[in-house]
């Protein structure tokens, strides 16, 4: 058995269940019928695509060799022989083809099982959703999209994947299409990417015009080879592309769709919002290793987006009430810390926090969707509370996720951030800090949610007044937030009228969903133990480097120098990182937990620094900082224009009429008569036989038409019979 | 003059005589009031385009203009102008308010034709006229071009005179089957959607109008039935 | 044999007489009369390069104009049928809704 023969199934059989669940969308849209044929297609065909995407790797890895094993395919765009840049004649073709190397091999591991896991769960959790279906059909065709996305062995198959998972990502965004804020938050995310996607698109073609190839290994070995030559492309190139990768991984100026997305169902901000799509920016931007390293301009500034990105949202993060919002800020934070890493050149660091926080950040969202289930639809954390109770699974599992991701020692989440920061301090020191305060901030934020959401006493039933403490909300904010309270899935409205017979109490989720979660826990545990930091102990690279490193080409001596910290260093940077993440889960403990449950301190704290407060709570107003630069441009420019035409044109025309009635008081009437009057009334003339006269172009008539039509032949022929030049 | 000489001079006269006819017969096309005149004149027209392709070498397109054209197309036109049956043609304007527009620009079309078509304008003439009766066998053969490098060519293996016909159909069949298959499902295409446009809009529950005698006869069947029961 | 130039003139005369039939007709079966015409015009041309050439492509393309012609007649046919349906009338210039 081949690699080849096999490859092209593990995205094809997703996007085959996507076909056929599409089909019987169609037929029933609202998904009612026959929901177990619906569930053995989408989480068959996904659960296939898994093994045989585990056999592929099998068979890549028991073959020994660790360069990239391309399958051609089929030529997709043969555009023949031209020049590109530098008088390189170039015969330019891109392929269809699939690549299985180290790097796309852990990204199909990631898609693949947890977008089966994902798929089991929302089984449970879409079980009295309209449009079943239809649901799962955007689910199969994200697999298809993303795996072709991470296994293309050229930018024009990853760019078909990218625009793939885009296209996706905005249907399962406006999933509740129904429902105004689900359809803008679609819309949102969906200009907000094509601003990134134009910055893709130009790095893809500087790259066809620089390496006169797309072709992953063809461009990498080029630029490896002549590390002079391409430096000053690369810059360019790598900075069009990062453009790209903040579009798609929500980093700083263009995260903010990603809140935003929290609109969907529960298990898309899973899939797609957290463990997958969200990472390819980061799956492109390691994959281009080769030319951002050719760029330690562009590397700079990738470690700077990341940096600011990940404490910028952290912050906002620790002021957030819906638990979907608070995640989505943590996911924002934790792709800065992946972008800070791949900035400083720890590129497989990137990636093996791509994996971990798959695992806890899946994890985390999938046990809110638990929660959200449980509580009828409710997503504001302060009417939860004391959920330990009612749905001890979901606690258990959520609290493990939360040690992951707030890099307690022995979790997953801890061993990636660490060796991220550690790599950090090599970078600048100052990058380190910012990324130590954003690593304690994200420990409060999530100990915050846990301690509110689990522990003290249930606060479902008491009305507390929380509408009247929310900010008003600003009417004519026209893309601020109007998900704000009643965002996220509108399970409570859809179909779980049935929970009214519970007396309103919190109830554990079904088998499926729960089962999910600890698969995902014990993942989130044991995850991390692949990159064990064994340089401590004497062992050099860990195995998830080595397992990476063959796709960190060696380039000349004009590249990114990675510097590796002391021993002594890394070690006191670890005890600093344990520090804080414990520090942050102390302060939440005093703060929110069950001991102190009309705790007065972030009462306190809000009442001492209302300004701070209000600037978090609000997302530092950047929705309304967009809304009042680049919406508020465009409104002022047509107001300008608007006023042009109010005083001067008018003006002109109210001057003329001035001095004609002037003229008339003088008393010319013959003048006015005459000459005013027949200036007037020739402009009116003029105006309306001129328009009379261009009327008649559009006379419907066919003829006309036609008679225009042969006329512009005669034109062109004209023109190039007898003008042409010699 | 020698019977030779005579003998070569008939195609062009044949060509003289049979063009004269087409352009006379097209300008009349466009000259007769009625529709059915017109018609019957683009018969004529088609005739002789199709004996024009015999000329050149083209028995079976020549053979598909008259089955086709002469015998499809022409059926239809005379088919909708019956069905149409329109009767105040004579009171009514026959030209567009573009007529001489129309003389106009077809004559400076015209003129631009005439300056095109000189000899030596076009490629050198191939004269190998039993070509249009052989097909290729084609063959992929790798070839090494000037410049060293090796590359799969398509070279004739070996060619077999035959009809036109045979010809013709040998390369729809073989190098323009996908066009040929497209060209199907265009008639399809074509066939479904002149059914759909051409169809009797009927207003909901209304029923297909039956012709005033068959109605007749459904009625006094109706009343036979009724007279056999009583 | 008469020369490519006698057949392109031929053709090129009875594209400008259905060309100019196009534009001056009002009835509309005429007009597409016409544009039977023209295309029989183009035909003439491919089948004397073809015969000049000594190629059979020229003679196959003649085959497929002469099926798009047949479906463009049979939709059009169709269309003028429905308009005489709806209007009562086939002249031209009586379905002019899309003037300015």
């Amino acid at each position: 058995m081949n690699i080849g023969s096999i490859l092209w199934l593990v995205p094809l059989i997703p996007a085959l269940g996507a076909l056929v669940n599409g089909l019987r969308a169609a037929a029933d849209p609202y998904g009612e019928k026959n929901k177990g044929i619906t569930n053995a297609i989408a989480v068959g065909s996904t659960g296939l695509s898994a093994i045989l995407a585990t056999i592929v790797l099998f068979l890549y890895v028991s073959s020994g060799s660790r360069v990239p094993y391309k399958v051609l395919y089929y030529d997709w765009i043969p555009a023949g022989i031209g020049h590109v840049a530098g008088n390189l004649l170039s015969n330019f073709n891109v392929e269809m083809a699939f690549q299985i190397d180290p790097l796309s091999g852990t990204m199909l591991m990631i898609v693949t099982w947890v977008g089966f896991l994902i798929h089991i769960y929302a089984t449970g959790y879409m079980a009295h959703e309209k449009g079943y279906t239809r649901f799962f059909t955007y689910l199969n065709l994200f697999m298809f999209m993303m795996l072709v996305l991470v296994l293309g062995a050229n930018y024009g198959v990853m760019f078909v994947g990218w625009e793939g998972v885009g296209l996706c990502s905005y249907l399962l965004i406006g999933f509740y299409y129904d429902k105004n804020f689900a359809a803008d938050a679609g819309k949102k995310a969906f200009l907000v990417n094509r601003i990134g996607d134009f910055g893709f698109v130009l790095g893809l073609f500087m790259i066809f015009n620089y390496f006169g190839t797309a072709d992953y290994q063809k461009v990498f070995s080029l630029a490896a080879s002549d590390p002079g030559r391409f430096a000053g492309p690369a810059t360019a190139i790598c900075l069009l592309l990062f453009v790209g990768a903040c579009g798609k991984s929500a980093q700083i100026p263009l995260y903010i769709w990603l809140p935003d997305a929290m609109a969907g169902p529960t298990p898309v901000s899973a899939l797609i919002h957290a463990a997958t799509m969200v990472t390819a920016g980061v799956y492109m931007v390691v994959r281009s290793n080769v030319l951002f390293r050719l760029s330690p301009d562009a590397m700079f500034v990738v470690a700077c987006v990341g940096a600011a990105t990940a404490i910028f949202a952290a912050t906002i993060g620790v002021a957030q009430n819906d638990i979907k919002k608070v995640l989505a800020y943590s996911t924002v934070s934790q792709l800065g810390f992946m972008f800070l890493a791949a900035g400083v050149g720890a590129f497989t660091a990137a990636i093996f926090h791509v994996m971990t926080h798959a695992f806890f950040k899946a994890c985390l969202f999938l046990g809110a969707g638990s929660v959200i289930h449980g509580c009828s639809g409710e997503q504001d954390m302060r009417k939860m509370g004391g959920l330990r109770k009612f749905m001890p699974s979901t606690a258990k599992t959520m609290f493990i996720a939360t040690l992951a991701i707030a890099g307690i020692p022995g979790l997953a989440g801890f061993f990636s951030k660490d060796e991220i920061l550690g790599n950090a301090w090599g970078g600048s020191p100052l990058l380190w800090l910012v990324g130590i305060i954003a690593a304690s901030f994200t420990a409060f934020y999530m100990f915050r949610l846990y301690y509110m959401t689990f522990r003290g006493e249930y606060r479902g039933h008491a009305g507390l007044g929380i509408e009247e403490s929310e900010p008003a909300h600003k009417g004519e904010d026209l893309i601020g937030d109007h998900t704000h309270l009643d965002s996220g899935d509108q399970h409570a409205a859809a179909g779980h009228g049935h929970h009214a017979a519970h007396g309103h109490d919190p109830h554990e989720s079904p088998g499926s969903m729960t089962g999910v979660l600890w698969i995902l826990a014990a993942l989130a545990v044991v995850g991390g133990y692949v990159g064990f930091p064994v340089g401590l102990f004497g062992g050099g690279e860990t195995p998830f480097q080595r397992w990476l490193s063959p796709i960190l080409l060696p380039i000349g001596a004009n590249h990114y120098h990675f510097h590796e910290a002391s021993k002594l260093l890394e070690i006191t940077l670890m005890l600093i990182s344990i520090a804080v993440g414990f520090g942050g889960w102390y302060l939440a403990k005093r703060w929110y937990s069950e001991d102190d449950a009309k705790s007065t301190y972030p009462a306190t704290f809000v009442q001492r620094f209302p300004f701070l407060h209000q600037t978090v709570f609000n997302k530092y107003y950047v929705d309304e900082f967009y809304s009042a630069t680049v919406i508020r441009l465009v409104m002022v420019v047509s107001l300008i224009l608007s006023w042009i035409d109010k005083y001067i044109v008018d003006g002109i025309v109210n001057l003329v009429r001035h001095i004609t009635v002037i003229l008339g008081g003088e008393g010319s009437n013959l003048f006015d008569k005459y000459v005013v009057d027949g200036a007037v009334n020739g402009v009116a003339w003029t105006a309306s036989r001129g328009s009379a006269a261009l009327r008649k172009a559009q006379s419907g008539l066919v003829q006309n038409y036609a008679l225009v039509m042969a006329s512009g032949i005669v034109l062109l022929a004209v023109v190039y019979l007898f003008l042409k030049p010699a | 003059m020698d019977s030779q000489q005579l003998l070569s001079g008939i195609p062009m006269l044949v060509f003289f005589v049979i063009g004269t006819v087409a352009v006379a017969s097209s300008i009349l096309v466009v000259a007769m009031r009625n529709p059915v005149h017109s018609a019957l004149f683009l018969l004529v027209t088609f005739m002789c385009v199709a004996a024009l392709f015999i000329m050149q070498g083209a028995e079976f397109v020549g053979a598909v203009q008259v089955l086709v054209y002469a015998g499809g197309i022409m059926v239809l036109f005379l088919f909708v102008v019956m069905l149409i049956n329109v009767r105040h043609l004579s009171d009514e304007k026959m030209l567009s308010p573009y007529g001489l527009a129309g003389i106009g620009i077809a004559l400076v079309i015209f003129i631009l034709f005439a300056s095109m078509v000189r000899p030596g304008a076009y490629h050198d003439e191939v004269l190998r006229p039993d070509n249009l009766q052989r097909y290729g066998i084609h063959k992929h053969r790798k070839v090494t071009t000037a410049d060293g490098r090796v590359v799969r060519r398509n070279v004739v293996k070996r060619s077999k005179r035959v009809g036109n016909s045979e010809a013709i159909g040998m390369l729809l069949y073989g190098d323009y089957v996908v066009p040929f298959e497209i060209a199907s499902l265009f008639l399809l295409v074509g066939m479904v959607g002149a059914i759909v446009i051409g169809k009797r809009q009927l207003e909901g529950n209304q029923e297909e109008a039956i012709p005033a005698f068959m109605a007749k006869v459904v009625a006094e069947e109706k009343e036979v039935k009724e007279a056999m029961s009583a | 044999m008469p020369s490519t130039s006698a057949f392109l003139m031929l053709s090129g005369t009875i594209f400008c007489i259905g060309l100019a039939g196009v534009v001056m007709r009002r009835n509309m079966i005429t007009v597409l009369m016409c544009i039977e015409l023209m295309m029989n015009a183009v035909n003439i041309n491919f089948i004397a390069f073809s015969y000049r050439l000594s190629s059979l492509e020229g003679q196959v393309f003649t085959i497929f104009i002469i099926t798009v012609a047949a479906g463009e007649a049979a939709v059009g046919l169709a269309i003028i049928i429905q308009m005489y349906r709806l209007k009562n009338s086939i002249n031209v210039d009586d379905s002019r809704e899309l003037n300015g």
